[in-house]
Parts: C-alpha cells; structure tokens; sequence
C-alpha cells in the first residue's frame, strides 16, 4: 500500500499544552510529537526516541541552545532540534520533522 | 597546477581501518579509498554481543556512507582483494577491478580460528566474529535448546553469554583446566567458574574434543578425549584467532612464524610503500587481540605517511569487563612470573570478590593484578603500573574493603606521560595540551582529544584530570548552573526568595536569558516548590518538569510508568492492601515490595495513570512521591510496641516524619529511617536522616547514603526529645533545601560544605547564622501547603486531559509490549516485540 502525504485534522489547537508536548497518531500509524514553544509556533516530529526505542517523544522537556529548539528525551536526554531533527547529542541520528499549519482553530500536520 | 594527491588504498574497513581513514582524512593533498570484503562499512566489533540485546546493525555501526561521502573518501563493499602487484603498485579485488596506489594500508584484520576436529563443519557449527554470524547463530538458536561453546577464553565467554541470553541451555567446554586461562591466575580462574556456573552456564575444563558426530537428543554429539560426550544443538568455536595474512603469504610480505604481517615501529611492512595495522599486524613476534593498540598503529600510520616520526612501542594488554554480569580485571604480570616479585591476595568467598596484586621485587612498583567480583580498584591500579608511580607503605591496603582511609591516588601524582583514555590512547599530556591551546571545559576536552568517546569507562578520570589542571591554572571552574543563568542553584534560591519570584518565565526575564533547557528548568521548578509549594503541574509550571514529575509517575525504560501510593513507615491495613492487590490485577501490573518498604505496581501506561490512582485515592492512599526529587520514605522497625529490644516507639516516629515532610521537594531525594535500638534494624546510618531510640530518647544521625557511595552517616545528637528531634531536622534539611547544588545529595553536600558536620551543629545547635526561626517557618509552610498532588490531578479536568498517549485517538501505543516472567508481566525485549517498529531515522546524506 502506498499512501500519499495529504493535510490531516488533528485537533483544536486548545489541546496542545503551551511549551510542553503532546502526542497525535497520523493514518499511517505514525506517531507524531506536537510541541507548542511560545503562543504561535508549533513544532512536530517523530514521537519513537531512536535511542531509548520508545515512543516518548512527546513527554520530553523543551529547551533552547544558542538559538535551537530542542525536546530532550525523557529517557536517557538526547536532545533533537525541533525544526530538523538532528540529534545534537549525536550528529549520526536525526529524527523525522512534520509540517504544521493551523486552520480554523484546528492543527493540521502534513503527513 | 597542484601536484597529484597521493593515491592511499586501505584494505579492510574493521575498526582499525576505519579508525585510519578517520585519522588519514584530516590531512589535505590524499586520495584515500577503502576496500571492504564485508557487505558493510566498519562497524563496533568490541560491542558486537549487544546485537542480542537489542542493538541493530545500524546501532553498532561506527561509520555511514554519508560520512565517507563528506569526508571524501572512496569505498567499496563487497570488495576482497585477492592481489597484490608490488611492482606495479596495483591491487585487484575479487570482482577484478583494480585500483592503483602509492602507500597501500592493510587493515585486514583476523578470523576465529577453527581446531581440526572430524564434524566441524557440520551444520550450526559456528563461529563469532562479525554481525553474518551473530545472524547465523541467531537462526540455528531458534531451532535449538543447548548451545556449547568451544573455548573458555575471554571471547568464548562472551559468546557464552550470548547463547545463554537466546534461551539456551548452555555449556562451556575449554581444553586447559581454568577459564580465561591469559588474563587470570588459577584461583582468580576457579573464582570465574563457580559464579558462572551460579547463573547456569555449565563449565567443563580439561576436555579436549576428539569429533563432533549426530547426536541423540540434540543435533550434535561431541565425544571428548576422556571418554566422556556431550549433546548439544549449536557449538561456536572460540579457540582464538588468527591474522588474515593469506595476502602477505601470497604476495611475498614477511610473516611471522605462527602467522601476522611483520611490521617494524612504524608499521610498515617488508615493503616501503605496504603498511600493516590491527589485528593483522606482527609486532615484535605479537599480536595484539585488542583495539586500543590498532589505533594506535592506525595513528601511527597516517603519521609516518605525512612524514611524522611517531613510533608503535608496543601497548598494554590489561583488560576490564563485565562477563555475564561479572566484574572482571587483568593488569600486567596477572600470572606473578616475574622473578622475585610478591603478590597479595584478598579473597572473600561469601561475597565472592578475589583481588590479587603483584610488586615488584623491592615492594615499589606494582607489575600486575587479577580482580573478580569487584573491579572497583582496577583504574588506580592500572595508573600505579602503568606509570611506575611508587606504591604507599602497605599496598594491600589498595585491595582491602575500605575499614579505614583508602590511599587514594591524587591527579596530580599522575605523570603527563599517564594514558588517561586507554580506547584512544589519550594521555594526561595531551589532555593538559588541549587545555593550553584553549579548551576550558570537559566537553571541550572531549571534543579535541576523543578521551572518553569510546568505551566511555575513563570518563570520570578525564573530568577530574581536567578540573584539576583547570583549577592548577586558576580557571575557575564555573558554576553558572546552564547557559540560560549565570548564577549558581544556591544563587537562585536567594534571588526567588529575596524578590519572591513565582515563575520561571519571570525568572528568565529578569535573570536569564533565552528560553530554558533541561537543566535549569527543573531545577527552578525544584526551587519553586521549595519555596511557594504550588501543585506542580500547574500551567506555569508544567512545562518545567523533568521526565518522571510532569506525569508523577517513574518513567520506565519502555515508556510505561510505576505507581507507587505513600506507606507511612511501611505500614499498611489490610483492606489497603487488598485494593492494591486489586488494582495491580485488573491493571494487570508487576507486583514488587521495594527497599523503601513499600509496593511498586509497575507497567502502567500513561494513560491508565489517573484510573489507577483514583482508585488508591478513594480507598485512603496518597502519591507516595516516588518520581520526585523529594522526600521517599521513612524506613523504620517495629520498636518498642512489638519488639522486645525495643527502647521508643519507632513506628510512631516514623509515620509522624513521613507525614510531616512528605511531598518536601529538595536537591535531590531524601531518605530517613528509625530504628527502635541500637540493633538498628530499620538501618538509619545509611540514610539522610536516620534516627535511632535510646532509653532517654533519640539520637539523630545525618548525612548518611547507601548507593553508588555508601556513606555512614555522623552522629548529630544525642538522646534527643521528640520536640527537638523535629526542630533539628527540620533546621538541617532546610538548610540543605537552600543551600545544595543540584542533585546534589545531603552525604556529597556535607562533604563539600566549608566547616562541615562542626559548622552545621553550630548552625542548628546554636543559631550561629540567626536564622533558626525563618528555616522553621519555611518548613512549616510546606508542611502546611502540603497537597497530594495526584488527588488534585484527578479533581482537574484540565490536567485529566495530558494524560493520553494520544490528542486524536483512544487507541494505546503498541509498541509497549509484555511477556510473562514467573507469573508477572514485564517489557518485551528484542526479538521478543513483534510489533515492527518504524524506525524513523532520516537519512542526513546532503542532497
Ligand atoms: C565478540 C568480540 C568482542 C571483542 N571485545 C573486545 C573488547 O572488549 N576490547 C577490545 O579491545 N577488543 C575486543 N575485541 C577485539 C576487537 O574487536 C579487535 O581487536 C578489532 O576489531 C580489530 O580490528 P581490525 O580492524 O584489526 O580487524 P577487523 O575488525 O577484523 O577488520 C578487518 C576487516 O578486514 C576485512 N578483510 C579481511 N581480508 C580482506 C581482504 N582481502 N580484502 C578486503 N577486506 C578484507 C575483514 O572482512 C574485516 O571486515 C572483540 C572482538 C570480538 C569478535
Ligand atoms: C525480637 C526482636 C526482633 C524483632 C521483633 C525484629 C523484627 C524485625 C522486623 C519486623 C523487620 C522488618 C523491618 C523492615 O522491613 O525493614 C526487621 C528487619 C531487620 N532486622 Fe530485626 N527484629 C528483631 C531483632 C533483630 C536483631 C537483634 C537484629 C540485629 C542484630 C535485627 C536485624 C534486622 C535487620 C538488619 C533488618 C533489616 C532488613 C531489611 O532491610 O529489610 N533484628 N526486624
Ligand atoms: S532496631 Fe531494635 S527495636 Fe527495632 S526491631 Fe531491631 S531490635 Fe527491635
Ligand atoms: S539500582 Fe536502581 S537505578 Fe540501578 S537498576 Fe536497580 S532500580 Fe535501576
Ligand atoms: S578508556 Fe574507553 S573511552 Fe576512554
């Protein structure tokens, strides 16, 4: 089966937690962390920790180096810049980032 | 015109190659091209066995083609060399093409090697050297129930442990009569055996194999010299290796007699322009079977080749692992074989430790160790051999369970010529030279030496070496606690109290700087609650919590949480218990009773959470603060009500402490414990608080650990009333709450304090800082604002929705799995998941 990315509805933007994460499932079973930084921007990339092998993403905590996002893993603390995905802990990781955009209210990821 | 870069060939891209492509690529003006005859690039040998607890291929691999891509160099896979033209400078692959060079680097490794015996090459008769026979072994285990390895070596007890881990029932079968027979002396051997064979691996020494024949029960029957057999599914061969020289032979470089490439101190082969390095190397009639000596020879090589001058002289061969669990140690001369040397031996059989070391001669050197069952020494032991340094007056006292004072052995005593980072051969020379051009703190160390990037076992040695050459030069070591605040924790503490701040965003604005990171975000939101005591999941506080607060539970390795409800002094009514036993069941969750004398239900997802603790909740429990940096329990005995040693009653005591300062947040966690005698059951010295009865009353001890560093804890008071007993530790622990760095517990925190246990008591005894009534009143008022934060969690519709794994779906996450283990669950590992998890690692390959 191929599928291919569209726009998905994922919920009002209500549901996300200022600064803190959340988690939404894609129709392709995806697991997607969704990060809201400030009252704008809202950041998402892939929920499964590559190093810790769960899917915990979500429950990391936000920070900021020179400039960079991140969420650093709740597990063993790799952190992943939160608009490429790249481990800063390890440069040979990188984790998948999604579009985010918001209409109507709703947050929408494109995947 | 710029002249024609030299044209570089390495053959083998294992870990030494590997390493010598990474060294030879920091040079301009080379053409450097690989050839593998693996189908991958180098990948981590020395970790290979983690490939069965769950490491991929990808985890273990120690380069990508997008790196050699950037880095310039050319690869091939797939691609064994099978001639060598001398003359023509030329080498030619299997495949048949062939690839021209002016300096040719044969990296080629080793084999296992394989004894003669009639049957060998039978099915699931296999060997363990690279991940296609991990593979192998893998899919004969399947089909499997025991497994035999042939080879009771370093090596063959890895691999032992490998099939033991993939279920099989498993032997190990080795022609001398001990076990690691290189490393270890007979008894240090005997020691090895008998705590192998306590975790069910059976050992048979002196056993030569005389064929491998069908078996009965088992695929296999091996019949062995004594007459004696045995069934068996897989055997794996680890009876050594052996160089791959075939080329060398073939094409007329020097061998040695028992096989190798000879090389001289530069590496360099019979041939000017062919270098040999790693296992494959012959120096001075050895081979080393490590990494650490290849690297070195790796750097060598690529020096020699720009026109350097450094030498191989040869490396240290001592080891340290652990073995199925085993701490292990080999230094030197292991075997005393040194004329007119001298050992001492500790031996204690009950814990199953066995440390030996042997001097030299006059007493002032120290030439070898064997350590087993605890390697807790090995590092300072190796630092006194390697570098001659001189032994102290009684050197048992090196291996003797610390009674006393341990002569510690000081950085500063250290030559520069010490190896620091014996994986990268860094030096403590080096490390100081990397301070002098610049590099002013560890990770800055770290980066322009390497130390500490390879096994990772140096790591602490590096930092001290480094602080202490940092300090030497007057570099304050800084305390600013993160990039976002130039301030220290205590700094912090005064400053939110002073301008009684309530945020950390108001924090940051007014005393720091950008948004924040994992450091400094808990460690305010610790400081907050110090202080102002607010429910923690507060919306201007949520996003502060590290991993275990922000959803009050102890994340577990698969994501999943423990929940354990608070159990005053370990006592529980029936009826809660049976709740708690009613719970576990229907939530399905592992059962244990914990050191803190109270259960953890472990396996619950995240979204279960609040269910599970509304129901503890109704029935009369509370959080017991397990995830926190906070209070966790007051172990106690049952004293005088029950026990008829008993001088006070101790429960009481305990439940009272355990009300009165549960959900204190602090630096770091804080454990108290009473006991109702001086037997001391409930074990207070190790504890931060520990109370003990007396006839008169109470003596309070502080301070105290167990832990990584067990510390007893000092005498504080004596024959204590109630009253005080309180007073006192509500002072003491105050104090600590204001004045600790971060993680820092109370036995580190009194270590460090100016004045220590003497300044303390004159803080606490006798107000020398005035301060006595404010530290009261600030305890009080935690004690008053105390709130289970789990029963305002459920209360809060707010706060009930963070607690799904999902924002648009009641589905669960499947990738927490269990099985079964004695009639409980617990997390499925590795192959056990059958769940295919998409790894969504991106490729970084610059488009
Ligand atoms: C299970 C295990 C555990 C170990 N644990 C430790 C440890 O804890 N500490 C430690 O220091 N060491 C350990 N070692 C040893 C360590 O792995 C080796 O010392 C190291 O890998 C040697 O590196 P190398 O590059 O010389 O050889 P290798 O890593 O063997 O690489 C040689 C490569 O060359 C290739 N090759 C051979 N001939 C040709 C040809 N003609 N053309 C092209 N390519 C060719 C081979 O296929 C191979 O890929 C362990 C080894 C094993 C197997
Ligand atoms: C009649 C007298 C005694 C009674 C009724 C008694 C009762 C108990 C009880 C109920 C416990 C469990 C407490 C816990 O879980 O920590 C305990 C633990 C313990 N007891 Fe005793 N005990 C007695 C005598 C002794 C003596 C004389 C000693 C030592 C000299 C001793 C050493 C210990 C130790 C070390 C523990 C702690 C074990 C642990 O950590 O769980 N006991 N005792
Ligand atoms: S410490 Fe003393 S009072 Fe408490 S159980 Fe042990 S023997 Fe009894
Ligand atoms: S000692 Fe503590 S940290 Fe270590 S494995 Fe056990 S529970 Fe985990
Ligand atoms: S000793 Fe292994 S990384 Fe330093």
């Amino acid at each position: 089966m191929t599928t291919e990315n569209t726009w998905q509805t994922i919920c009002p933007t209500s549901d996300l937690v200022k600064n803190s994460g959340v988690c939404a499932l894609l129709a392709n079973e995806e697991q997607v962390a969704l990060f809201q930084v400030g009252n704008d921007t809202v950041y998402a990339v892939s929920n499964f920790d590559p190093f810790g092998k769960a899917n915990v993403l979500y429950r990391g905590l936000i920070g900021e180096t020179k400039g960079d996002i991140y969420v650093a893993s709740p597990l063993l603390k790799q952190r992943f810049v939160l608009n490429s995905g790249v481990c800063l802990d390890d440069d040979t990781f990188a984790i998948k980032t999604y579009e985010t955009r918001v209409t109507d209210g709703k947050l929408e990821i494109f995947g | 015109m710029s002249t024609q870069p030299q044209k570089i060939v390495v053959v083998g891209n294992g870990m030494v190659g590997h390493h010598f492509v990474d060294e030879m690529a920091k040079h301009e003006g080379y053409e450097i091209t690989v050839l593998s005859a693996e189908d991958r690039l180098a990948y981590d040998r020395v970790h290979l066995s983690e490939y069965f607890s769950g490491k991929t291929a990808d985890d273990l691999a120690m380069t990508t083609p997008a790196y050699y891509n950037e880095i310039g160099v050319n690869f091939f896979t797939n691609a064994k060399v099978t001639n060598i033209d001398k003359a023509a400078k030329v080498v030619t692959t299997e495949a048949g093409e062939t690839y021209a060079y002016d300096k040719l680097v044969m990296a080629t490794g080793s084999y296992p090697f394989v004894p003669p015996i009639p049957g060998k090459e039978r099915d699931h008769c296999l060997v363990y050297r690279t991940i296609q026979d991990l593979e192998d072994i893998q899919a004969s285990a399947k089909a499997g129930k025991v497994g035999v390895v042939v080879g009771g070596g370093l090596l063959g007890l890895e691999a032992a442990n490998a099939l033991k881990e993939l279920g099989l029932q498993t032997h190990v079968v080795e022609f001398a009569p001990q076990l690691m027979g290189v490393q270890l002396d007979k008894d240090g051997g005997a020691l090895l055996r008998s705590m192998i064979e306590g975790i069910g691996v059976q050992v048979h020494t002196q056993k030569a194999t005389n064929e491998i024949v069908d078996g009965e029960e088992c695929v296999h029957r091996m019949n062995f010299a004594d007459g004696s057999h045995l069934e068996t599914d897989v055997i794996l061969f680890s009876a050594g290796i052996r160089p791959y020289d075939n080329l060398a032979r073939e094409f007329d470089l020097a061998v040695g007699e028992r096989g190798g490439i000879v090389v001289d101190n530069y590496c360099k082969t019979s041939d000017e322009s062919i270098y040999a390095i790693g296992e494959c190397a012959l120096w001075n009639n050895f081979i080393f079977g490590l990494v650490a000596p290849g690297y070195t020879m790796a750097k060598v090589t690529a020096d020699n080749i720009i026109g350097g001058e450094r030498q191989f002289t040869g490396a240290d061969m001592s080891t340290k692992l652990k073995l199925m669990g085993m701490d292990v140690g080999s230094i030197g001369d292991a075997h005393a074989r040194t004329e007119g040397c001298k050992s001492y031996v500790y031996s204690n059989e009950p814990d199953q430790i066995y440390k030996k070391i042997v001097v030299s001669p006059d007493g002032k050197e120290l030439i070898g160790a064997v350590l087993v069952g605890d390697t807790s020494e090995y590092d300072s032991l190796l630092q006194y051999a390697l570098n001659g340094i001189e032994l102290p007056e009684n050197p048992d006292g090196l291996i003797l369970p610390s009674s006393g004072e341990k002569p510690t052995l000081g950085v500063d005593a250290l030559p520069d010529t010490a190896t620091i980072c014996s994986c990268l051969n860094v030096t403590k020379g080096d490390i100081i030279a990397a301070i002098d051009c610049g590099a002013v703190d560890v990770g800055e160390v770290k980066s322009s030496t390497k130390a500490a990037t390879g096994c990772g076992g140096c790591a602490a040695l590096l930092k001290k070496v480094t602080d202490h050459e940092l300090e030497k030069r007057g570099v304050e070591i800084s305390t600013d606690l993160c990039e976002h605040f130039a301030y220290s924790r205590v700094e912090l503490f005064h400053i939110v109290q002073a301008e009684q701040i309530k945020t950390f965003d108001l924090l940051v604005e007014k005393h720091g700087s950008g948004l924040g990171c994992e450091i400094c975000k808990p460690a305010a939101a610790s400081i907050l609650a110090s202080v102002w005591n607010d429910y923690i999941l507060k919306p201007d506080h949520v996003s502060l919590q590290d991993t275990n607060d922000i959803f009050l539970g102890n994340m577990q390795k698969d994501g999943t949480y423990s929940v354990v409800p608070r159990m005053p002094g370990g006592e529980v009514t029936p009826d809660k218990l049976i709740v708690i036993g009613e719970v576990a069941k229907e939530y399905n969750l592992y059962t244990k009773v914990t050191g803190g004398q109270r259960i953890d239900l472990f396996g619950a997802r995240v979204d279960q959470l609040p269910a599970i603790w509304k129901r503890l909740i109704d029935a009369g429990m509370e959080t017991g603060h397990a995830y926190g940096k906070s209070l966790r329990t007051v172990k106690s005995c049952v004293g005088s009500t029950w026990c008829r040693y008993g001088q006070q009653d101790s429960m009481a005591m305990a439940i009272y402490l355990e009300d009165r300062y549960k959900g204190l947040r602090s630096p770091h966690k804080i454990k108290f414990a009473v006991s109702g005698c001086t037997r001391e059951c409930a074990e207070a010295q190790s504890k931060d608080i520990g109370i003990i009865a007396t006839e008169n009353g109470w003596n309070l001890y502080v301070s105290g650990n167990g832990g990584m560093k067990p510390r007893h804890g000092d005498l504080f008071a004596t024959d204590l009333d109630d009253e005080t007993l309180i007073k006192y530790i509500d002072r003491y622990l105050m104090f600590y709450v204001r004045t600790a760095d971060r993680l820092t517990r109370t036995s580190v925190w009194l270590d460090n304090l100016e004045g220590g246990l003497a300044y303390m008591e004159k803080i606490v005894k006798d107000d020398h800082l005035g301060i006595n009534a404010e530290l009261e009143k600030q305890m009080q008022n935690v004690v008053d604002t105390y709130q289970c934060e789990w029963k305002t969690t459920i209360e809060s519709e707010e706060q009930l929705k963070r607690f799904r794994q999902f924002v648009n779906s009641d589905t669960v996450d499947g990738n927490i799995e269990f099985v079964t283990e004695r009639d409980q669950i617990r997390p499925a590992q590795g192959e056990e998941k059958k769940y295919g998890v998409k790894i969504q690692a991106v490729d970084l390959t610059p488009a």
